[in-house]
């Protein structure tokens, strides 16, 4: 079961076709949510222009290879690590969701646009992804959410924030149920509605759920290395190496009150995850 | 100057909510980013500007005295123990950069043990002065600090 294609059985009731066709159909529906997405936020807009005022601000060019090298560390780093979350739970859940998402969802498109399915790999790979899919986003859902860590909200009390994690893991969910019950009468069929529904909702709620952020989380951590290299920083402060004479020399303090090595002080506030509140 | 929320930059980690002193850091139920919920109350005390460990708050200037855009920005860098602000006016053609220690020893390794210290005695329960005052403030060493004592005076208008 684990490795038998479960759409291939599913062409004696859907045409083949059909199922391409609605492959093609999220596809747009997702490219068009995120332009409307991008119009309605004014998130390029305003992403463009911060660019622009950091080129202004620069202090230094940055060349083309030097930004060809930094599109690689960003991808390196903050789009497959997911480097940006401090706290690690987090960030195992969301490479856990991250990565079951993506192999989901090109399996999918590979087995109904008939890749070979024989030697198993491709349908073990699609319940593998969605195994971590669900994995991932129960872990979120149940115990790391802000709403529910920190806010004491019930899991079952849910809002429009809750749009894309919600049809994410139903998806996940009820595409794993159909792929095992898919031999009893009627439940098969019930949790293949639910799976189409599901998927449905995820990709086409893109203008009110955070689906997006996949596209412009990238775009945002890679400007945010430009500015660093090119000394703008968004009028952020320079990060001082204490060691430096020419820094003890303009800041007298430190050398005064912390010696000419400062030891590593380690954490402060963030010795506690906050939860306060 | 109320603070506001860089959406790019915030992760919802929820530090300034903890912090704010006033209590109008919150969540967004939308999108799980930080927000200030009630800019008239922001005192501008900058504490979420330092906690926020990815620098996506920010503070405007009000346009009756900020109109063209000024920038006053922090780094608080706990591991180094140092507090950096960049200070750019609004003509652009200041830009000042400060850099002061905020810990000389590593956080958590010197908390006061002040349970352990005697209780205060009846004569000090009746006195005006605070627990344990003079010695803290340095009156048992040879008088209070002043100015004049420390062989310093006030000098006239701004100075830095």
């Amino acid at each position: 079961m684990f490795t038998s294609n479960p759409f291939s059985e599913l062409t004696a009731l859907i045409s083949p076709e059909i199922m391409q066709g609605y492959i093609i159909l999220m596809a747009i529906l997702v490219f068009l949510g995120t332009v409307l997405d991008m119009v309605h936020k004014k998130s390029a807009k305003y992403f463009f222009e911060n660019s622009k005022k950091a080129q202004e601000a620069a202090k230094r060019p940055v060349g083309a290879g030097e930004k060809a090298g930094m599109l690689v560390a960003t991808v390196a780093s903050e789009v497959l690590t997911s480097s940006e979350f401090c706290y690690v739970p987090r960030r195992i859940s969301h490479l856990l969701t991250m990565y079951g998402f993506v192999i989901f969802v090109i399996t999918t498109a590979l087995m109904i646009f008939g890749a070979d399915t024989a030697s198993g790999t491709l349908p073990a790979l699609w319940h593998i992804g969605a195994l971590m899919l669900a994995v991932g986003g129960y872990w979120f859902w149940f115990f790391i959410r802000v709403d529910v860590s920190a806010e004491g909200k019930k899991w079952y009390e849910l809002c429009r924030a809750d749009i894309f994690i919600v049809s994410l893991l139903t998806m996940a969910t009820f595409a794993l149920l159909w792929s095992f019950t898919r031999d009893v009468a009627g439940w098969g069929m019930l949790f293949f509605v639910l799976f189409i529904i599901s998927s449905t909702t995820l990709f086409s709620t893109v203008l009110w759920s955070k689906f997006a952020h996949m596209f412009f989380k990238p775009a945002a951590a890679f400007q945010k290395r430009v500015i660093k290299a090119d000394e703008s920083r968004e009028n952020l402060p320079p990060d001082y190496d204490l060691t430096d004479p020419a820094v003890q020399a303009k800041f007298p303090d430190i050398p005064e009150y912390m010696g000419k090595n400062p030891p590593n002080m380690g954490l402060g506030i963030k010795r506690e995850l906050p939860h306060h509140y | 100057m109320p603070t506001f929320v860089y959406m790019t930059r915030c992760d919802g980690c929820g530090h300034c909510v903890d912090i704010c002193p006033s209590d109008i850091m919150h969540i967004d139920k939308t999108v799980r980013r930080a927000y200030n919920i009630e800019p008239n109350m922001c005192w501008e005390c900058y504490s979420c500007v330092k906690a926020c460990p990815m620098h996506a708050i920010d503070v405007r200037g009000y346009a009756d005295f900020a109109p063209l855009g000024h920038s006053v920005r922090v780094h608080r860098d706990e591991e180094k123990g140092t507090i950096a602000w960049r200070i750019k006016f609004r003509n652009g053609k200041k830009d000042m950069e400060l850099l002061a220690p905020i810990t000389t020893k590593p956080w958590g390794t010197c908390i006061p043990k002040l349970s352990e210290a005697a209780a205060p005695a009846n004569d000090m329960r009746d006195s005006e002065l605070l627990f344990n005052e003079p010695k803290y403030v340095r009156m048992d060493d040879g008088g209070l600090h002043t100015l004049e004592s420390n062989g310093l005076e006030l000098k006239e208008g701004v100075y830095y």
